[in-house]
């Protein structure tokens, strides 16, 4: 199996599309960290790799606490191994029309959903530096490019996302180290069952292909791009959205 | 114990992929040694890392020879 030997750290493996992720890399071979927010939900992660007789574990990690990136990096580091995978897929949503955006819905989901890419990418990256081989794939999301009304915190973290990761694939592309984007479109997670019918209804309007994406469908694509064969792949946002939107 | 010449100088070979034979005391990271900016910084954060100490980014720019970094790393432990 092609990722056989090397460590992958995913954030927000719980469920959903991270969940997807952690099984997809450990399927490849990878002993996969998948992070999650309680103690709960890491050892979830933990007991779902380990019925597939899976390398890896969960840990706890909040993404938006630098402390806690440090603590988490230095407990998979110990327990795993340098991580030369790094999957940024954790986020949340805190969704209002501009005009009624709270502050902290603005700070928080900034914090969560680009910062925590900037310090985990931070984190990693000697590792990978000295390995002379690296994958950084982080999640965004179609509305990055399309935007999408109620998410101007959300659309504006993720579109900080993929500039961030073409800034990081021209730094690290002469140290064998690519930096990707994954940007699903409508995928049947809990983040898109918070959607009431009626905007249900008009998605299913937009996406060509009828149907809400699987989380599989992402994480096929992200292994992808953590195999030996992606590594003339950097800077790229890779759209995995049913036709709905093609950048 | 080895001197600190010859940790750095270890320590320049290995992040440099260069070999010991070409590692003079008046070597320019840059300009003898073929270093490019990321290298720089790795081989700054390996002398960080090797001597326990940091090295301020403004400190770190001065650093343009085997010498400078020999001198930073005994002035500073």
């Amino acid at each position: 199996m092609s990722l056989e030997g090397k460590t992958a750290l995913v954030t927000g493996a719980t469920r959903g599309i991270g969940k997807a992720i952690a099984r997809a890399l450990a399927d490849q071979g990878a002993t996969v960290v998948g992070t999650a927010t309680s103690a709960a939900g890491a050892e979830s992660i933990s007991a779902d790799l380990k019925a597939m007789d899976a390398k890896g574990f969960g840990i706890v990690m909040n993404v938006a606490d630098p402390d806690s990136i440090e603590a988490g990096l230095k407990e998979v580091n110990e327990k795993a191994g340098v991580p030369v995978i790094l999957v940024n897929n954790a986020g949340i949503t805190r969704d209002n029309l501009l005009m009624r955006l709270k502050d902290d819905d603005w700070s928080s989901v900034i914090e969560t959903n680009l910062s925590s890419v900037y310090r985990t990418s931070k984190a990693v990256l000697r590792g990978m530096a000295k390995a002379r081989w690296g994958r950084v794939i982080n999640i965004s999301s179609v509305v990055a490019g399309m935007g999408n009304p109620g998410q101007a915190n959300y659309c504006a973290a993720k579109a900080g996302v993929e500039g961030f990761t073409r800034s990081l694939a021209k730094e690290m592309s002469n140290r064998g180290i690519t930096a990707n984007c994954v940007a699903p479109g409508f995928i049947d997670t809990d983040m898109t069952r918070k959607l009431d019918d009626k905007q249900r209804e008009a998605m299913m309007e937009v996406i060509p292909a009828g149907r809400l994406g699987e989380p599989e469908e992402v994480a096929a694509v992200v292994a992808f791009l953590a195999s030996e064969a992606a590594g003339y792949v950097t800077g790229e946002t890779i759209h995995v959205n049913g036709g709905m939107y093609m950048g | 114990m080895s001197t600190v010449e010859e940790r750095v100088k270890k320590i320049v070979c290995e992040q440099l992929g260069v070999k010991e034979s070409e590692v003079q005391n008046t070597s320019s990271f840059v300009e003898d040694l073929g270093a490019d900016s990321l290298d720089t910084v790795e081989l700054v954060m390996a002398l960080e890392e090797e001597f326990e100490t940091e090295i301020p980014d403004e400190e770190a720019e001065k650093l343009a020879s085997v010498q400078d970094a020999i001198d930073y790393i005994v002035a500073h432990t």
